[in-house]
């Protein structure tokens, strides 16, 4: 067990040092880009979201191919925060209105934008937006007994429906544009190799402190009671536990951890738009938890930054093999690594004498 | 809810079944059947198939509701009772197939069982005390699994699986254990050891046990009732049912 304490302390240091090593002079033989810097960023984001959506399949058994909607609710909540302090600034400079809503011809901001202002409501709502969602959804889900695959259905279209409706321009969220263009967030100005460091940092230690909280929260006895439901939900019932409640609880918590991963993304990546809902995203998620190793935190993490190396790497060289080699992972996954890489590495660990 | 305390002597303490009958589509499940079981009982039932053994057990535990007679619990009247309710009353029933959960252990499987609040704040907050620490290993080595305590119950045999099943229905402080068929696919050691935990359970609470298994019967060492087409066709020691010309022409004669 210390050993993969120390890997893990290694890996986070590793991912720690990037930042400062991006800072050293480009012609330095330790110089690392800003290319990579974002992207590992952008992958920190990833495995936050691969957490959440292993609290929920891996651990309660509720296998939602929506949790990109959760993702890109939390990535929205921010990127309206971002895109009232652009302010003045935009390309019509009006002084409140932002571009878009200039363009199709909004005189005032419409009431749900009121308090996107001020950061901390928006990153509240980058987590209660979700929450919510999941809460209304797993509710009605739960209560009629809805599990397996009905209820991947229901989560995929439910990211589907949200994807068609941020298309369209008059809900006020910038339609199949988005958001982009953003400045500043908390009076840093979103360009600078500083602010890249510190969102980097941000990113960092939330990832450290959600797989330390899902960690202690598995170790509970209501860690054993998810898993419990997850493999004879039924018994569970006999036994007197309320499990409409204990699923929907994760339910909730796993999205609003999945709308945080969102917030801390968009900053990073300066764009937001409705292609952020659709149901391949979801399914992409699926897939890092379930390679990386289901029903454990590091496999969740492993699989997040794994998978999208091999995407990174794969859209340079070959651009039209990823989609055919993600559908690949999806079939062969489950079929030849059950377990995930973890299960890989921890038999290899076994039969090692 | 309402105690609906009987002034009847005989039907305030234990499990009082009288006159009780279930029909299915014409068919007579049960008819007029009668069965007192005294607090602290164990008490075995056999009969041929379809002779309402099961039936007797859904009545008991309020999954099938009687046509006709009385079926009381400790002077409680279990025909106006849910199944959760009932089972909250302190009737545990224990299914033919074991469902433990094979990726918990033996102590987090009865942990689990225990009672406690059931929330998921509560469960979150959950600190294994003392006192519930002590229970669940009281358990653990009435069920014979004390040293199986931090293995998978994936991992146990099939055997060790039921008797944590019946371990987890102590849990929940049954007074009235009704067990289906223990020792079906068990070896002849592991259908001995499950006499003997059946035995030691009794006393404390009222234990009913159905099953086919004569030999395990014997073990039991208790009272027989022996049902047959619905009704109790003998009851007594195993040596006066086995010596019932009736029973012998039935059941055993064959």
């Amino acid at each position: 067990m210390n050993t993969r304490r120390l890997i893990l302390l290694g890996f986070v240091a590793v991912l720690a040092l990037l930042p400062l090593l991006n800072l050293l002079p480009e012609e330095h033989p330790l110089h690392v880009s800003d290319f990579l810097v974002s992207i590992i960023g952008k992958w920190i984001c990833y495995a936050i979201l691969a957490l959440a959506l292993d609290l929920a399949w891996g651990y309660a058994g509720i296998l939602s191919l929506g949790h990109g909607a959760f993702f890109a609710l939390g990535g929205y909540a921010i990127g309206m925060h971002l895109m009232r302090l652009i302010g003045p600034r935009g390309v019509y400079g009006h002084p409140v209105l932002p571009d878009f809503m200039v363009f199709l011809g909004y005189t005032e901001l419409p009431w749900y934008w009121l308090g996107f202002d001020w950061f901390i409501f928006a990153f509240a709502m980058a987590l209660i937006v979700p929450g919510l969602l999941a809460g209304i959804v797993g509710y009605l889900a739960f209560r009629s007994r809805i599990t397996g695959v009905y209820l991947s259905i229901i989560t995929q279209a439910l990211t589907y429906a949200l994807m068609l409706a941020f298309f369209r321009n008059d809900m006020g969220f910038g339609g199949n544009n988005g958001f982009t263009d953003f400045k500043e967030l908390l009076g840093m100005p979103l360009n600078s190799g500083h602010t890249r460091a510190i969102l980097f940092y941000a990113s960092l230690a939330s990832l450290v402190a959600v797989f330390l909280a899902c960690g202690a929260l598995t170790r509970t006895k209501y860690g054993r009671v998810l898993t419990a439901i997850r493999d004879a939900e039924s018994r569970v019932r006999f036994l007197g536990y309320d499990t409409t409640r204990h699923k929907l609880f994760v339910f909730v918590l796993s999205a609003m951890i999945a709308g945080l991963a969102g917030a801390l993304y968009v900053p990073q990546v300066g764009i937001i738009n409705p292609g952020e809902f659709s149901p391949g995203n979801s399914i992409e998620a699926v897939v890092w938890v379930a390679f990386g190793g289901r029903g454990t935190l590091v496999g969740a993490v492993l699989g997040a930054f794994s998978v999208n190396a091999l995407k990174t790497w794969l859209t340079s060289v070959a651009p039209d093999l990823w989609l055919i080699v993600l559908g690949c992972l999806f079939i062969a996954v489950p079929l030849l690594l059950p377990k995930g890489l973890i299960g890989l590495i921890r038999r290899r660990g076994e039969t090692k004498p | 809810m309402n105690a609906v305390a009987l002034p009847d002597g005989d039907s305030t303490t234990g499990l009082y079944l009288d006159g009780v009958s279930v029909v299915f589509d014409g068919f007579r499940a049960l008819n007029n059947l009668s069965l007192i079981v005294e607090p602290g009982e164990l008490r075995a039932v056999i009969g041929p198939n379809g002779a309402g053994k099961t039936t007797m057990m859904d009545v008991i535990t309020g999954k099938t509701r009687p046509g006709a007679g009385i079926v009381r619990f400790g002077g409680r009247d279990l025909t106006r009772m849910d199944e959760a309710a009932i089972a909250n009353l302190g009737i545990g029933r224990k299914f033919q197939k074991p469902t433990v959960f094979d990726a918990l252990t033996v102590f987090e499987n009865l942990e689990l069982a225990l009672k406690a609040p059931r929330g998921p704040i509560a469960c979150l907050r959950w600190v294994l005390r003392g006192e519930a620490r002590t229970r669940i290993e009281r358990t653990m080595a009435e069920i014979g699994l004390t040293e199986r305590a931090h293995d998978l119950s994936g991992l146990l045999s099939h055997g060790q699986r039921q008797w944590l099943e019946i371990g987890m229905l102590l849990m929940q402080d049954p007074q009235l254990l009704l067990v289906d068929e223990p020792v079906a696919g068990m070896t002849d050691h592991e259908t001995e050891q499950t006499a003997e935990l059946l035995v030691g359970i009794a006393g404390t609470r009222s234990v009913v046990v159905v099953e086919h298994d004569l030999e395990f019967v014997k073990a039991l060492g208790s009272r027989v009732t022996v049902l047959h087409e619905g009704s109790v066709l003998s009851e007594g020691s195993i040596t006066h049912v086995q010596n019932d010309p009736r029973v012998i022409e039935v059941y055993l004669g064959r």
